[in-house]
C-alpha cells in the first residue's frame, strides 16, 4: 500500500490514509467518519478534531453539485503540458466538498454553478490514480 | 505596557532586481529606515526577518541578513506567513516592545522571486495549498483566487468590468509612486482584453512576481518621543487564520473569514470603526481580492464590493482611498516585503509626507495583509 500514486503529481507518499488510494483503484471514493461525534470528512482524515474520535472509512456516492470552477491557462511547471484544464469545487450530497479537475468532456459553456456532477475514480497512464468530476 | 511607534520606514523600488542579492536588497530598505528614524544601528535590539522562505535558495535567511545588516549579536529569526510574513512580523515586534523585552526592533521583509520563472513560482506557490489533496491537481494562486472570483460573481453579480476597474485604479496610482514596479497607466479595455490566466482572472487581474524589500523600525514610546516629533502609533492589531484547504471552508467561497476576524480585533483594539479609517492598504494580490476585502473589512456592504470599486469610492477624494500607492497589482508583490511596504505607505501618509497622493488630514490608516490562499490575515491600524 502507498499514497504515492494519488494525483497527477504527488507530494505525500506516507500517511495513515494509504487505504484511500487502494480503494480509489478499486473504483471507490472513500471518506472518513468519526464514530464518536459523527463528523464526516472528505478529503478523509485519520484523526477527528474532537480528539475523542474513533475514525471509520465510509464510501461516498460521488454525487455532487458544482460550487465554483476556473479554467487554468497558466500552470505550475510540472503541469505545463496540461493547459488548459479546469478545476472545480463541488459539494457531495453527503455534505463535504471536494476540489477536483473537471473532465475534459465538459466545455466551459456547459459549466454552471449548481449543476449535478459525479466524482469518478480514474486511472492514468503510468498507474497513477486520480478522481475527476464528470456529468452524471 | 508601552505604546509602540513606527519611527522609521524604508523600501527598495519593487520590480526585477537582477543586480542584487537578498541581503543587498534587505540592506537598501534597512538603511533607508534607519536614516529615516535618525537612529544608529546600535539602538536596534532585535531583528525580525520576514519572507516566504521557499523562494530562497539561502536556507534560514535571517542568519545572513542579520549579519549583513550589522545586527549581531542581537536576537534574530525568520517569520514566514507567505504573503503576510511582514504583517505578522510587525505584530511580533509590537509584542517584543510592549512586553518590555526590547526598546527598538527592526522588521525586515524581503523577497526575490524573479530568479525563478513564473511557472516555477507557481510550482512553489501551488504548494502553498494542501500538497496532499489540492496541489496534485495543478493548483496555482491565480487558480485559487479565480475560484473565489467565480463564486463572488455567481452570488452577487460582480462583473469582469468591476474587477478591471480595480486594476485600472491601482496602475494609475502606481505611476505616482516612484517605488512601484509598473509606471504606466492601463485602460479598462487593456485589462479586459488581456490574456486569460485562470478564468475569470486575466493577466491584469493578477499581481506580478517581483523582487523587493521593506523595513520598519519600531520603538517604545519613550524612545520614540526622544528621536521624533511625529511618531506614528500602532493602535490596533488583529491576526487570524482560516483553514488552508478550500474544502474545509464555508461553501460560499466568497469571503475570507480570517480577514473579518482580524479586522474585528484590530478595530476593537484601536477603538475605531471602518468609517473612521482615512485610508487603507488592502491585499490586492488579485482584483477580486481587493473587492472581497472591502466587504470583509466593512468598507461596504457584503456583496457590494464590485460596485464600490466601480463607482470610484476608493480613489483619492472618495469615501475611503485604497491602495493609492499602486497596491500589490501595480506596485509589485515581493511577498515577504508586502506587509511592511503597506505600513510604509501609511506612515508616510500619516506624517503628511505623501506628496501628490496625500490624503488630506490623514489621521488613521489600516493595513490588511493576507497570506497564501487567505489562510493567514494580519490587520494593523496606525494612528498619527
Ligand atoms: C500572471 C502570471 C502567471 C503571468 O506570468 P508571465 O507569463 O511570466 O508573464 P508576465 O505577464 O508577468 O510578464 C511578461 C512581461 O509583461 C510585463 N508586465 C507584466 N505585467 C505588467 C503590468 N501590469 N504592467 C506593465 N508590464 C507588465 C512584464 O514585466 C514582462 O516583461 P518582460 O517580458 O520584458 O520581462 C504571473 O505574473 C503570476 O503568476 N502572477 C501571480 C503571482 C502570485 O501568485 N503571487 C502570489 C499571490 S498570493
Ligand atoms: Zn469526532
Amino acid at each position: 500500500m502507498s499514497f504515492g500514486k494519488f494525483g497527477k503529481v504527488s507530494y505525500v507518499s506516507e500517511t495513515k490514509l494509504q487505504k484511500f488510494e487502494q480503494d480509489l483503484e478499486a473504483g471507490k471514493i472513500m471518506g472518513t467518519r468519526c464514530k464518536t461525534c459523527g463528523k464526516l470528512y472528505f478529503p478523509p482524515r485519520a484523526d477527528c478534531t474532537c480528539l475523542k474520535g474513533n475514525i471509520e472509512w465510509v464510501e461516498l456516492t460521488g454525487n455532487c453539485r458544482l460550487l465554483t470552477y476556473s479554467t487554468l491557462f497558466f500552470a505550475p511547471a510540472s503541469f505545463r503540458y496540461e493547459v488548459p484544464y479546469m478545476l472545480a469545487v463541488a459539494q457531495f450530497d453527503e455534505g463535504p466538498t471536494v476540489l477536483a479537475p473537471l473532465s475534459k468532456d465538459i466545455t466551459e459553456d456547459e459549466v454552471k454553478s449548481g449543476m449535478s456532477l459525479k466524482l469518478i475514480p480514474m486511472e492514468l497512464a503510468g498507474g497513477r490514480v486520480i478522481y475527476e468530476l464528470r456529468k452524471p | 505596557m508601552s505604546k509602540v511607534a513606527v519611527i522609521g520606514v524604508g523600501q527598495t523600488k519593487f520590480g526585477g532586481r537582477p543586480d542584487a542579492s537578498i541581503k543587498e536588497i534587505a540592506f537598501e530598505a534597512f538603511k533607508e529606515a534607519v536614516d529615516d528614524a535618525q537612529i544608529s544601528v546600535d539602538d536596534i535590539q532585535a531583528s525580525i526577518i520576514c519572507s516566504a522562505t521557499h523562494y530562497d535558495k539561502q536556507r534560514t535567511p535571517a542568519g545572513v541578513i542579520a549579519e549583513y545588516l550589522g545586527l549581531n549579536p542581537q536576537p534574530t529569526f525568520n517569520v514566514e506567513a507567505v504573503c503576510a510574513s511582514s504583517g505578522v512580523g510587525l505584530r511580533i515586534g509590537w509584542s517584543f516592545i510592549s512586553s518590555g523585552l526590547h526598546d527598538v526592533v527592526a522588521v525586515v521583509g524581503f523577497q526575490k522571486m524573479t530568479e525563478l520563472s513564473s511557472a516555477e513560482v507557481q510550482e512553489v506557490m501551488g504548494r502553498s495549498g494542501d500538497v496532499m489533496w489540492e496541489s496534485p491537481f495543478g493548483t496555482t494562486m491565480p487558480g485559487y483566487f479565480a475560484l473565489y472570483a467565480r463564486a463572488h460573481m455567481q452570488t452577487y453579480g460582480t462583473t469582469p468590468e468591476q474587477l478591471a476597474k480595480v486594476a485600472v485604479k491601482n496602475h494609475y496610482y502606481a505611476t505616482k509612486n516612484p517605488k512601484a514596479m509598473f509606471q504606466k497607466e492601463i485602460t479598462l479595455d487593456e485589462v479586459l482584453n488581456s490574456r486569460m490566466i485562470a478564468s475569470p482572472l486575466k493577466r491584469y487581474d493578477c499581481c506580478s512576481n517581483s523582487d523587493g524589500a521593506a523595513c520598519l523600525i519600531l520603538a517604545k514610546e519613550e524612545f520614540a518621543r526622544k528621536v521624533t516629533d511625529n511618531p506614528v502609533w500602532v493602535a490596533g492589531l488583529g491576526l487570524a487564520s482560516s483553514p488552508m484547504t478550500l474544502t474545509s471552508r464555508d461553501t460560499a467561497l466568497n469571503s475570507f473569514t480570517c480577514t473579518a476576524k482580524a479586522a474585528k480585533e484590530a478595530y476593537h483594539m484601536a477603538g475605531v470603526t471602518p468609517s473612521d479609517i482615512d485610508l487603507a492598504e488592502v491585499h490586492d494580490c488579485f482584483t477580486i481580492t481587493e473587492i472581497i476585502n472591502y466587504e470583509d473589512l466593512g468598507f461596504c456592504e457584503r456583496g457590494k464590493g464590485g460596485s464600490f470599486a466601480a463607482d470610484g469610492h476608493t480613489y483619492l477624494g472618495g469615501k475611503i482611498p485604497v491602495n493609492i500607492d499602486g497596491g500589490l497589482l501595480a506596485k509589485g508583490h515581493p511577498v515577504g516585503a508586502t506587509g511592511a511596504s503597506q505600513i510604509r505607505t501609511l506612515v508616510k501618509q500619516l506624517r503628511g509626507e505623501a506628496g501628490e497622493t496625500q490624503v488630506k488630514d490623514a489621521k488613521i490608516g489600516l493595513a490588511h495583509n493576507l497570506g497564501g490562499i487567505g489562510m493567514y490575515c494580519a490587520v494593523t491600524i496606525l494612528k498619527a
